[in-house]
């Protein structure tokens, strides 16, 4: 009878997965890119209602949020460098900052978006269409769209970052295979980049 | 340049990245609001492209990757720049 070798063959390619997190961004880039491409041209059409719109968002909100997502994105990089010098608890400690510090963001969003549809200022609200031009309708609504897509991204990286903290925590994302943390930090600093475009798009420019 | 999987960055280096970014934000709001007209958007908007170079080169570890990936993102950004000029030439002399 011949015998059969069994090898036990576990794939593990960190380039291959690194490059597929890449491109996957680069998807995000784009995307959020065209975005910002609706945004400008209907800046630059509606110049006015625009200046008038904006003076309605908080900068003060906007920059707390910045600030916030600004020093998670260092704690979740310095969760990277923790992993690597073999520092469970470390890694572990960071990325629950960075867990809550995401929490936080998205709470102040709420209370933020609460209180614009608290004003009747919500996409297909009567009050919005009665009381405001055409052009101040259009930047509530890329308001509405790009804060929102974003806040689902923080969210995605969230249910990210809690799925690495168990596999930290199970001993399955270690020095020698750290690439599910490193591709979650990707994600979250992609996440920042969105954001450090966003901040003064709507709360800066007035 | 390095491997990646050997290139351990100090904590020093990343808080000394966030502490430049904290900057630059507090810049840009103080830069927005003194009245400088369009100057306003050409300003937010680079300190804005600032930040991302610096949250891309280290806490993305740009800098300790391979040439392919810097030359892939800064593909991406070319793009993105090139269909934004490209419609507002439309928009502009149409």
């Amino acid at each position: 009878m011949e015998q059969v070798k069994q090898i036990v063959h576990e794939h593990y390619d960190p380039e291959a997965s690194k490059i597929g997190m890449w491109l996957f961004i680069f998807t995000e880039l784009l995307l959020f890119g065209i975005l910002f491409v609706i945004y400008s041209v209907y800046r630059y059409m509606n110049h006015d209602a625009f200046h008038l719109a904006a003076e309605e968002l908080d900068t003060y909100v906007g920059a707390v949020n910045t600030v916030i997502l600004l020093i998670s994105s260092m704690t979740i990089a310095m969760s990277t460098t923790s992993l690597q010098k073999k520092k469970t608890k470390e890694t572990l400690i960071l990325c629950g900052v960075t867990l809550v510090l995401g929490i936080v963001f998205l709470v102040n969003k709420y209370v933020e978006w609460g209180g614009k549809f608290d004003h009747g200022i919500f996409p297909g609200s009567e009050y919005l269409v009665a009381n405001f031009s055409q052009g101040e309708i259009l930047f509530f609504g890329l308001y509405f769209i790009m804060t929102g897509l974003h806040a689902l991204h923080i969210i995605i990286g969230l249910i990210l970052i809690v799925t690495v903290m168990w596999r930290v925590y199970a001993g399955k994302v270690h020095a020698g295979r750290p690439v599910l943390l490193e591709n979650s930090g990707l994600y979250w600093h992609l996440v920042d980049i969105i954001w450090i475009f966003l901040f003064p798009l709507f709360y800066l420019i007035i | 340049m390095s491997t990646e999987k050997n290139h351990i960055v100090p904590y020093r280096t990343y808080f000394f990245v966030l502490a430049g970014l904290l900057v630059l934000t507090f810049l840009s709001i103080a830069l927005t609001s003194i009245d400088l007209g369009g100057l306003a958007v050409t300003g937010a908007l680079t300190f804005a492209v600032i930040k991302s170079f610096l949250v891309m080169t280290w806490f993305m570890h740009l800098k300790y990757d391979k040439l392919y990936i810097i030359l892939w993102v800064v593909f991406v950004f070319a793009v993105i720049i090139v269909t934004i000029v490209v419609t507002f030439l439309d928009y502009i002399y149409r």
